[in-house]
Parts: C-alpha cells; structure tokens; sequence
C-alpha cells in the first residue's frame, strides 16, 4: 500500500485518474511461482469510464485491488493523483452489506471511518439513495431487500465521499439478466462526469462496451493486456444502442481478442 | 359458548405441573421415604412457608452470579481483543488460558477460599473462573470471522484500526459473543454455588449443605426449586437481550416479515457474512 502513495511522481499529469506503469503480481516464488500480472501499463484518463474484460482467473480482479491498495504489485508502480487512496470508493461482488445496520446506515459508514459523518452527510445519504430509487427503502434492513436493490445500496456507499475513482469488482455478476441491464443503465447514466473516473472489472462482452469508454482487455496465464478498444457511443446511452449494428460489431472483435488469447483455445 | 378458563394457561405451565404431578405420584405410589424424597406439599409448603429466608439467600447467591458475569463479559471481551490484535498475547495469555480451563475449576475452590476469604470474594471469584473462558473462546472465534469483504471494505474506507473493530468486527462479533454469554451466565451460577459449598454463611449453596446436614430433605428441595428459577430467568434475561441486540441475526430472522421488494428480482440475495457465529 505504502508503494502505491509512496511512487515517484516526476511530474503529474492532471489529465489522467490513474498511473499503471510496468505492474506485475508473482504468488509465491521459486518453482511454484505463478505470475497473475505481467507488465501492465495503462493511463486512465480523468472522468473516463474503463472496463477490465477478460477470462475468470485472468488477474482483472487482482489488478483493480492492486489499485484500491488492498493488494501491492511485486513489480512496477501505481500512482493515483488527486486525493489518491483517500479518493476512492470500492464495490464488491456481493454487496457487502453489514446486516447490523440499516440500508441508510449502511451507505453512511464510509464517511463514519472518515469522522466526517454530518447532518449535511445525512440528507446527502438520502438523496443519493433517492437517486437510485431506494428512498422508501432507507430504513429497511438489507435482509429485506432484493440482490439488486442491495447492490444500489452498494454503489451509493461507495459514491457517498463522491470519490474520484469509483472501483468495481463484476459487481453485478450475480444479479438475474434483468436487474442487470437496469443497474447498467443506471451506472451509464453517472456519466459523462469530468471529476468522476471509473474502474469496471466484468466478464461480460456486452456490459463492457455498454458502460464503457474504453474496454482494456487482459489474457489469462500471465495476465497482459492484449487490446485496448476506444467505444465511440455518446451519453447518456439507452439499452437499444446494444442492438446497433456498430455495437455488435465491436462486440464481436472483443470476442474475437478474447478467444484468440483464451487458454482453453490451445 | 365459553371457553375453558384453563386453555389460557400456556403449556410451559403445565410442563411444571406435570411435573410435581409424577413427583407426588412416586411418592404415593412407591412410598418413597420422606428423607430420599419429600411430598411435593411439603415442600411447596417449606419454600412458600419460608419464603423471607428463600428470598434472601436466592438473592444473594444471584447477586453474586451478575456480579461475576458481568466482570467474566468486561474482562473475556478485553482479553478476546487483545488477543486477537496480538500474537504475543494469542501465545501467553490464551495458552495460559486453556490450561487453566483444563484444569477442573471445582478443585481451586478451596484455594479461593484461602486466598479471598469466606465472604463474596471467593464466590465472584469462583463464578468468574468458570464462567469467563465460554465469553473468551466465543469472542475470539467471532472477532476473526469477519469475512473477508468486510475486510477490504474496513480497508477500503481507509479507517484506523479502531475504527474496524469497533464499525466492523465487534458488531459482526455479536452473535458469537452473545452465545459465549449464554453458557457463561450458567456457569457464573455454577461458580457461585460451588463457592458457598466449600464455605459460606449465605446463599442458597449455603442452605443445601445445612439443610443435608440437619436431614431436612424438603429444605434442599426447595432450595433446588429457587435455583432452577434462578437459572430459567437468567436464561430467559439473555434470550431478551439477543432479541435486542442482534434482531439482524438469522437465527433471529425466522419470523421476519418477507417484505416485498418493488421488483421480483431473482438474483441469490444470500450474503453469509455472520452466519458462521452461532458456535
């Protein structure tokens, strides 16, 4: 973690959310060292909308908690200007929700870890939830809601410090084909956002080029990136964009990028 | 048509009814001795009859009980943490406490009694001994079991570590906690009565064991009643206290309403964050 604060910055560049020069991650060393990164360098421009896309076990999970501080690189730097660590919201793949708290409750604990929790925070907690069509649902407990509707409450603890950098783990991987297009389009609709940069780990073709405005895709066994593909649609995007024409087609060169790098293919 | 006046009467009720029914039925029955076993009259009349010394002897050995309980959660609560946050504390303090916990605590009675005298101190003492190593072992188990989301979350948010334990792990702890203090509050009466058997003036260990000696079988009896009453309510007290304190839990969520989410979402809304508490 302290790599990640610590990287030299010769000098920053306001321009970009994120600085990934030569990353890599070894477990273990030796004989049975296994290499889930190798060399990845990616600049994330500020207020850009990025999707990691690639197969299960591909290391696109490891490299966006390598950018949230909770795992540090074996090799290469990560540097994030601005508020860097402090600036960041996390969400996960099941909503990790504390059932000890209500869904308001539950949204305001990032700023309670800060000390800064206020009546200003509060009303902001409401409208944020408002937002996501959970303002009945404020007080409820989680056990009582639906998997999508704890994954809203999710998404706006993350944002409650209206964080810089919005980091998030296939966080809709366990949601019914539904609830999944409806969290998409709500997601899509936080952008265009200049001061808001994210960060999309999925595996799924379709939902990386709906929400984002670059897909990076990342091999598995080393984990590289073995494409970058500019996503030209503009916002706000309704879900019928995903049967344009210009959609399947860059669908399907992403299919193609995925399969010609997929493990199962040799 | 009126309903029978004696269908208001719940079953737990005439469990103990039953009860004393079979007892006095022995008793008639196979002219059981009054010395092995006393007519329930008789001893419903001891108890009812003195019930001023019941009363005061129940309240103190109680007294003492809570006194020890509530120093064996305070201390096993601290001790968990620490030893939870230090491996120099995991290797002295919980190994030292695993051999005192292996060593049948009814023996160091005595010893108390040296130590502390024949008054209070001996009893809480006894009581704290028993009881705390429940609390300590519970904690413990729930202070590290929180899952490992919970974990990047605490980290995530960039909090002190204080504020993990006392936001995340704690609360996520309840569960366990409170079934460490569930079989500890058992115990604490345990302890206390253990304690007034070896020596004592008061208290209802105190009463058994003059009661024996003076043949007074009905007076024993109705000691052992006033404890189980003892016992159930303590029982009953933390049964309440974990409706309040963890409503959330799932053992706790059997009669939840399933309130309706706006939409049939389908997705697996499982999440087993606490669900490995209950030990």
């Amino acid at each position: 973690m302290t790599e990640t604060l610590t990287a030299p910055a010769p000098e920053t560049h306001p321009r970009y959310a994120i600085e990934i020069d030569g990353v890599g991650k070894t477990y273990g060393s030796g004989d049975g060292a296994v290499t889930a990164l190798d060399l990845v360098n990616l600049d994330v421009r500020k207020g850009e909308f990025i999707s990691l896309l690639g197969p299960s076990g591909c290391g696109k999970t490891t490299l966006l908690r390598m950018i949230a501080g909770l795992e540090d690189p074996t090799q290469g730097s990560i540097w994030l200007p601005g508020r860097g660590l402090d600036g960041l919201g996390f969400v996960f793949q099941r909503d990790a929700l504390v059932n000890w708290r209500t869904i308001i409750e539950n949204v305001l604990l990032p700023l309670e870890f800060k000390g800064r929790r206020t009546k200003a925070a509060y009303q902001r907690a409401r409208d944020l939830l408002a937002t996501f069509g959970l303002a009945e649902f404020e007080d409820r407990n989680p056990w009582e809601l639906s998997g999508g509707m704890r994954q809203r409450a999710a998404i706006c603890r993350a944002m409650i410090d209206d964080p810089q950098l919005l980091l998030m783990d296939e966080p809709f991987g366990a949601l019914d084909a539904l609830t999944r297009d409806d969290l998409n389009f709500e997601l899509q609709a936080l952008w265009p956002d200049p001061e808001k940069t994210a960060v999309f780990v999925t595996h799924s073709i379709n939902e990386a080029v709906y929400l984002s405005d670059r897909v990076v895709v990342i091999s598995d066994k080393p984990g590289r990136i073995v494409d970058i593909t500019e996503i030209p649609f503009e916002r706000p995007r309704p879900l019928e964009i995903r049967e344009e024409p210009e959609f399947g087609r860059i669908a399907r060169h992403l299919r193609g990028v995925l399969d010609g790098h997929s493990a199962r293919r040799a | 048509m009126k309903k029978n006046p004696l269908a208001y009467i719940p079953m737990q009720v005439w469990t103990i009814v039953g009860i004393f029914a079979v007892w006095q039925a022995c008793v008639m029955v196979l002219d059981i001795k009054p010395i092995i076993l006393p007519p329930v009259p008789k001893v419903l009349g001891e108890l009812f009859g003195n019930f001023g010394l019941y009363l005061r002897h129940g309240g103190h050995t109680l007294g003492n009980t809570l006194i020890a309980f509530a120093i064996s959660v305070v201390a096993g609560v601290g001790m968990a943490i620490g030893i939870v946050y230090s491996k120099f504390l995991e290797k002295t303090l919980y190994t030292l406490l695993v051999t005192v916990n292996n060593v049948p605590k009814v023996a160091l009675a005595p010893l108390f009694v040296i130590w502390l005298g024949t008054g209070n101190a001996s009893k809480i003492a006894m009581g704290v001994l028993i009881s705390i190593f429940a609390i300590v072992i519970d904690t413990v188990l729930g202070l590290r079991s929180l899952h490992p989301d919970l974990i990047d979350l605490g980290r995530a948010m960039r909090g002190s570590e204080f504020k993990v334990l006392m936001k995340l792990r704690l609360p996520n702890a309840m569960p366990s906690i409170l079934a460490g203090m569930k079989v500890a509050i058992s115990l604490a009466l345990v302890g206390a009565i253990v304690g007034e058997f070896v020596a004592a003036q008061n208290g209802l260990g105190f009463v058994i064991l003059s009661s024996q000696g003076a043949f007074r079988t009905d007076r024993v009896y109705a000691s052992i009643i006033v404890l189980a009453a003892i016992g159930t309510a303590l029982y009953y007290m933390m049964e309440y206290a974990e409706a309040k304190l963890i409503p959330w839990h799932e053992s706790r969520r059997s009669h939840a309403r399933p309130t309706a989410p706006s939409k049939p979402a389908k997705g697996p809304v499982a999440q087993p964050v606490a669900s490995d508490a209950k030990a």
